[in-house]
């Protein structure tokens, strides 16, 4: 009998780094088991919600307000009256919470050793900047984000890296292994955009804003071995992690520091060449967002290539069942921006930083991942939305020279 | 601070959680019943490694284990590690079967009648 293609890789696939976890055969079982029950929730019967809607959901809207549901809030407010919906997101829910829970099992019965193990890449090494003064903004406070307990930013024990193993040794559970062994497949997708883009292009320095375990922004700082990589973010127990997972995959260009991204001044203008965000925009506010945008904007330098990866938006064009669907984890996972991020005009934001429609583009990136190991990205009817190792990505080239001084003369 | 592994694994994520079903006791229910269906298939796969190993070493062949057929005092013991687990399974059907033909008072009742007697 031909082979499904729906069973995603055994855990026992995910690489190991220097300081990942150490996996006994159940814990590897358990991810197994969540990475195949998260398959079948999104997959198959994911398919159920649409059936439900179409069925009786809307139907009974019609019949009482006389017209079709306006926009995705009307919808998922009469979904979450709908049994098979309610059923479905309740076993959805626990998926999530399983996840976290066997992850933090399986880092906490090892958290010391893992601590030592951090310590020695760790040691020594002015590319790891802590700065315990930086504060948790609200929109990572608020909730904690993903149901991961502690979000990305609290210690179970001083210095741990708790935070940060736990984020890396689940992801296979939740996407299927669709990120790849080192989930890392959004970051080598940039490496192959970038190398078929502009061949041959090397910058000189590259600004990664969010960069949590540094899962994306590794390839690329392996790729560009010459090219000076910051990456940032506000939380210590992630980026500890993240700078000893950088060094023991070789890759000793990258300085993580702990920095808000909405005050860049520790940068002058124009200092990057590459100011990227990968699956970040989601987590911040409706003010930080531009902030952080019109932050990286003026730390680009003339010419130079600001990149945001995320997850489709919320288009005119796209149906209104699937912004609800796609709607979920902002109200079920913890992912309160995550709605509102996703109707946001980003070029129209680019744009008021200074950086012109006309000069912006957008693709759509997938996940590059060994395909022999790991399955490809499903799509349409059986993707897994919101978590779909595909994205859109924003992209703009800074204008540069004559274009600039135009755009600046036309401002005035 | 002293670390519980055991709770801490656990722990609750801030950010209050959605009710998904009508009762909440229905929502603790499908989180314990979704905890054991993972345990069982974690059980699943460890007995899976077992029988591997002890094919490839050689000890027991996983034709054996196809092929093996319990002799008829293994098969009681069998039949009744079944029957067990159906039992325990079952014991709160069975105590409401029960109760349907027994006729009782409530606890509140009797409390107030030991009160008073």
């Amino acid at each position: 009998m031909k082979k499904r293609d729906d069973i995603p890789p055994d855990y026992r696939e995910v690489k190991r780094h220097g300081v990942f976890p150490e996996v006994a055969h159940d814990e590897a079982a358990r991810f197994n088991f969540l990475a195949n029950l998260n398959r079948h929730v999104a997959g198959v019967l994911g398919a159920g919600n649409k059936a439900a809607y179409e069925t009786r959901v809307l139907p009974a809207f019609v019949k009482a307000e006389g017209r079709a549901p306006k926009d995705r809030f009307e919808i998922r407010h009469a979904m979450n009256r709908d049994p098979y919906h309610r059923f479905w997101s309740a076993m959805k829910r626990n998926s999530m919470e399983m996840r976290q829970q066997a992850g933090r099992a399986m880092v906490l019965r090892q958290l010391d050793d893992l601590g030592v193990k951090a310590a020695a890449l760790n040691m020594g090494q002015d590319t790891l900047e802590l700065h315990p003064e930086v504060a948790v903004p609200r929109y990572q406070a608020a909730v904690d984000i993903h149901c991961m307990p502690g979000s990305y930013y609290t210690e179970a024990a001083p210095g741990d890296v708790l935070a940060g193993a736990n984020y890396d040794c689940g992801i296979f559970a939740t996407t299927g292994g669709a990120l790849g062994g080192l989930t890392d497949g959004g970051g080598q997708a940039l490496v192959k955009w970038i190398s078929e883009a502009r061949p041959g292009w090397v910058p000189g320095r590259v600004l990664d804003i969010g960069c949590t375990i540094g899962h994306n922004v590794v390839p690329l700082a392996l790729a560009f071995p010459e090219t000076e990589f910051w990456a940032i973010d506000t939380a210590a127990p992630s980026l500890r992690y993240a700078h000893a997972r950088a060094r023991s995959l070789g890759a000793t260009n990258i300085r993580f520091v702990q920095m808000n991204a909405e005050d860049l001044s520790r940068f002058p203008d124009g200092h990057f060449d590459w100011v990227q965000t990968t699956m970040f925009l989601h987590e911040l506010s409706g003010k930080a967002l531009p902030r952080i945008i019109a932050e990286g904007a003026r730390v680009l330098a003339p010419g130079g290539l600001m990149l945001h990866l995320e997850q489709p938006a919320y288009t005119e064009k796209m149906p209104l069942f699937e912004q609800f669907m796609r709607d979920w984890d902002a109200f079920n996972n913890n992912e309160p921006f995550w709605s509102a991020m996703h109707s946001l005009d980003i070029p129209a934001i680019m744009d008021a930083a200074g950086l012109p429609k006309d000069h912006q583009f957008s693709i759509r990136v997938a996940a590059e991942v060994d395909p022999d190991i790991f399955p490809a990205a499903a799509s349409g009817s059986e993707e897994d939305y919101g978590r779909a190792a595909a994205w859109d990505a924003y992209g703009v080239w800074k204008p540069q020279g004559d274009a600039l001084k135009a755009l600046r003369e036309a401002a005035e | 601070m002293s670390i519980d592994p055991l709770i801490l694994a656990g722990a609750r994520a801030r950010g209050k959680r959605p009710a998904f079903l009508e009762l909440p006791e229905s929502d603790r229910l499908l989180s314990m019943l979704m905890a054991l269906a993972s345990d069982v298939a974690v059980m699943r796969e460890r007995l899976d490694t077992v029988e591997r190993l002890l094919d490839t070493k050689g000890v027991v062949t996983r034709a054996d284990i196809e092929g093996f057929k319990p002799d008829r005092n293994a098969a009681y013991e069998r039949g009744l590690l079944h029957r067990e687990l159906v039992a325990r399974l079952m014991r709160g059907v069975q105590q409401d079967m029960e109760a349907l033909v027994e006729a009782e008072q409530s606890l509140e009742d009797i409390s107030l009648e030991l009160r008073d007697s």
